[in-house]
């Protein structure tokens, strides 16, 4: 029998209470490494399953007069709570954390974005803890996220690639060599983002710039051309008329950890009307990474769990209308993500709580050498999340980063899972491909996985 | 296949180290190509996974073999912290092998990839050693080998035995290009309260990438600059050899 409205329960094994209601969302975590080196993980099985009873009667209500950090002391907090629509408020504010996961799982897509837009960050968290994976997957596919740049994005039945070429010296030729390779296996139609080596307006211009020309002006393909530079330096890119279709930042779950990352509301505000005043033909203009661990890595988590710190990110990103958001799960490394489980567990919740929040969620499904995680993990949690409707992937020769130095998902992945699932790339892309004849009825034709069927980029080499 | 073709399909290759042009089996990739992926990461794994030779320390002349508080690897990739710090009595121990204060500490720790240890340092650490003495470093401790080390073992050691300047060459996270690359990172009196912005590395220390030599040469320099400028970190400028 459990005493509703106090944080204690007890069990088959004896009672349990719990001093507040994040040390229950800390022990109701799946296991994690970044939630144990915090000291915050619950000690036992028990007591893991102890805290999710007692999470499962918490009104969502609690999320928004309880949040992980108060607002007086947290920027993030107050974008989250002033996000939060009054009419979605009213439908969900009343239901316990447990009634929700079930009244999720019986919704219609179009209900889940509806309720969504009320939900606190903390609550789409709390709900996910007590998820199974394949609730995440089941949950998520139903969620539809359509977006629009250039071009459209998300929808039933779409797998879409960022085209991620980096170079580990930023060699215009080189980058261009990934680019056309990439192309060859039909990625790319999410975007073509590259990550820089050099993090200067100047660097930044080039690749921008020298990519532009070959996707945009010399092959006009159907896609968005972005550098993964600091924001600030993409705005003096853009003010200087360099090239960008998106600004992209990493975000994360704290005001204290966005201040490591050098970002703030005002920043990412002042970043998306730099482009929308230039671009405004486009709908949605902003690109957001995250990843479970970064608060914790910034040294400023506030005692609070990776998979709701996580949750906050997308309140913050959603305030700023993205067309791509993706978590990086797995690049962080083992001390907050052990191993392929852990990354696949993290996966799948970031993306469920993504797609929850109504954005364009994406992954890259990733590990570092360090971690206990190999090529087999990575392929397995593509499929689950191919499965679960992910908008996203990464698209790197054979999913070796040569700049990053970690292992992704690859041009031949993302050809696989789109033919073994079912899955298309974006309309606009797809039929530009056909046309190149890299595509046929969405499937891979005999040209393709040729970079030679495109036209090689003029002499930009260095 | 002609020349023409031959040519420009060959070309790209050498733009980049990016795996193109590998071809497919469907959409999967060839059995060389899949093959080639697992060698290299299986180096890479192994690499992480190894402790060095337990003969190596005494080999690089070694004055000392110290531990952090890591008890083994698993806990030492799991919480990075525990390899930043010594184990309780290494200080005494270090102190009672090693006079305090000198003008420059050598220090080896095998980081994330042994292999990359026992493949560099045999051939830097003499060089460097060498190298220092002709810098006019005239009081040189160590070498010391710490076990599960991270690179803020560096201020944990500079609290013990006060140097003028630190040295700790490191083992580097191995990619799938090599899992063969060691750092060297430096600071100007380490100890407690120093962050990476008070240290300055020398990165990518490889057959492919700055020879062991090369670097022994540039670490001492930087060292005796250092020690001119008494500072490290973002403030430091590396003066020319």
């Amino acid at each position: 029998m459990r005493i509703v409205g106090t944080l204690q329960t007890r069990m088959r094994g004896g009672s349990w209470s719990f001093g507040s209601l994040y040390e229950v969302m800390a022990k109701a975590n799946a296991p994690k490494s970044g939630d144990r080196l915090a000291g915050i993980c619950a000690q036992s099985a028990q007591e893991r399953i102890a805290a999710r009873l007692v999470l499962s009667e918490i009104p969502v209500s609690r999320f928004l007069e309880e949040p992980a950090i108060p607002a007086d002391r947290d920027e993030v907090t107050r974008t989250i709570q002033s996000g939060i629509e009054p009419f979605a408020w009213a439908e969900v504010r009343g239901w316990r954390v447990g009634e929700l996961r079930e009244r999720i799982l019986s919704a219609d897509g179009s209900t889940l974005l509806r309720w969504g837009r009320g939900l606190p960050s903390e609550a789409i968290a709390a709900v996910a803890k007590l998820m199974s994976n394949l609730d995440l997957v089941s949950a998520a596919a139903k969620i539809p996220v359509e977006v629009r740049c250039r071009t459209r994005l998300g929808g039933a039945g779409i797998l879409s690639s960022r085209l991620q070429p980096n170079h580990p010296t930023d060699d215009p030729a080189g980058i261009l060599a990934s680019v056309r390779e990439g192309l060859s296996y039909a990625c790319g139609d999410a975007v073509v983002g590259i990550n820089p080596a050099e993090d200067s307006a100047e660097a930044v211009r080039r690749t921008a710039d020298g990519v532009s020309e070959y996707v945009h002006d010399a092959l006009g393909v159907p896609t968005q051309v972005c550098v993964l530079a600091h924001a600030t330096t993409q705005m003096e890119v853009l003010r200087k008329g360099g090239r960008l279709d998106l600004v992209f930042q990493s975000l994360a779950g704290t005001e204290d950890a966005c201040r490591s990352f050098g970002i703030s509301g005002q920043l990412l505000s002042e970043a998306r009307a730099c482009q929308k005043e230039l671009r405004p033909e486009l709908d949605q203009v902003m690109y957001f990474e995250t990843g479970q661990g970064s608060e914790l890595s910034a040294g400023a988590h506030h005692g609070i769990d990776q998979l709701t710190l996580e949750s906050r990110c997308y309140g913050l990103a959603r305030a700023h209308d993205p067309f791509l958001v993706n978590t990086v799960v797995g690049f962080i490394g083992p001390e907050y993500l052990a191993d392929g489980r852990e990354v696949a567990r993290a996966g799948l919740e970031d993306h469920f709580m993504g797609k929850l929040h109504g954005l364009p969620m994406g992954a890259d499904v990733c590990y570092t050498n360090h971690a206990d995680m190999d090529q087999n993990d990575l392929e397995s949690l593509a499929v689950l999340l191919a499965a679960a409707g992910c908008t996203f992937f990464m698209g790197v020769p054979l999913g070796d980063d040569v700049m990053l130095n970690y292992q992704t998902t690859s041009f031949h992945d993302l050809a696989t899972l789109r033919e073994t699932l079912g899955r298309r790339t974006a309309p606009e892309f797809e039929a530009w491909m056909e046309r190149k004849g890299i595509l046929r009825d969405g499937r891979l034709t005999e040209a393709a996985g040729d970079p030679t069927a495109f036209p090689a980029p003029r002499g930009r080499s260095s | 296949m002609n020349a023409f073709v031959r040519e420009t399909v060959r070309e790209p290759r050498d733009l980049t180290r990016a795996r193109i042009q590998v071809g497919r089996a469907g959409t999967r990739p060839t059995t060389a190509e899949l093959l080639r992926f697992q060698e290299d990461h299986a180096c890479a794994r192994d690499a992480v996974s190894t402790d060095v030779a337990t003969d190596l320390p005494a080999r690089l002349g070694c004055a000392l073999e110290s531990r952090t508080l890591a008890r083994d690897r698993t806990e030492y990739l799991r919480d990075p912290g525990t390899g930043r710090r010594l184990r309780e009595g290494e200080a005494a121990r270090l102190l009672a092998a090693i006079p305090p204060d000198p003008q420059v500490l050598v220090a080896v720790g095998d980081g994330l990839s042994a292999a990359a240890v026992e493949a560099q340092v045999p051939v830097l650490l003499p060089a460097l050693l060498d190298r220092l003495r002709r810098e006019g470093f005239e009081s040189i401790a160590g070498p010391v080998f710490v076990h599960l080390a991270r690179v803020g073992m560096l201020d944990a050691l500079g609290e013990v035995l006060r140097p003028e300047v630190g040295i700790l060459l490191v083992g580097e996270r191995p990619g799938l290009a090599t899992a063969l690359s060691l750092s060297a990172y430096l600071g100007f009196r380490p100890g407690p309260g120093r962050t990476d912005a008070d240290r300055n590395v020398v990165s990518n220390i490889h057959e492919g990438g700055t020879q062991p030599l090369q670097a022994a040469a540039m670490v001492a320099r930087w060292a005796a600059s250092m020690r001119r400028q008494a500072t490290s970190g973002v403030g430091f400028r590396p003066e020319a050899g």
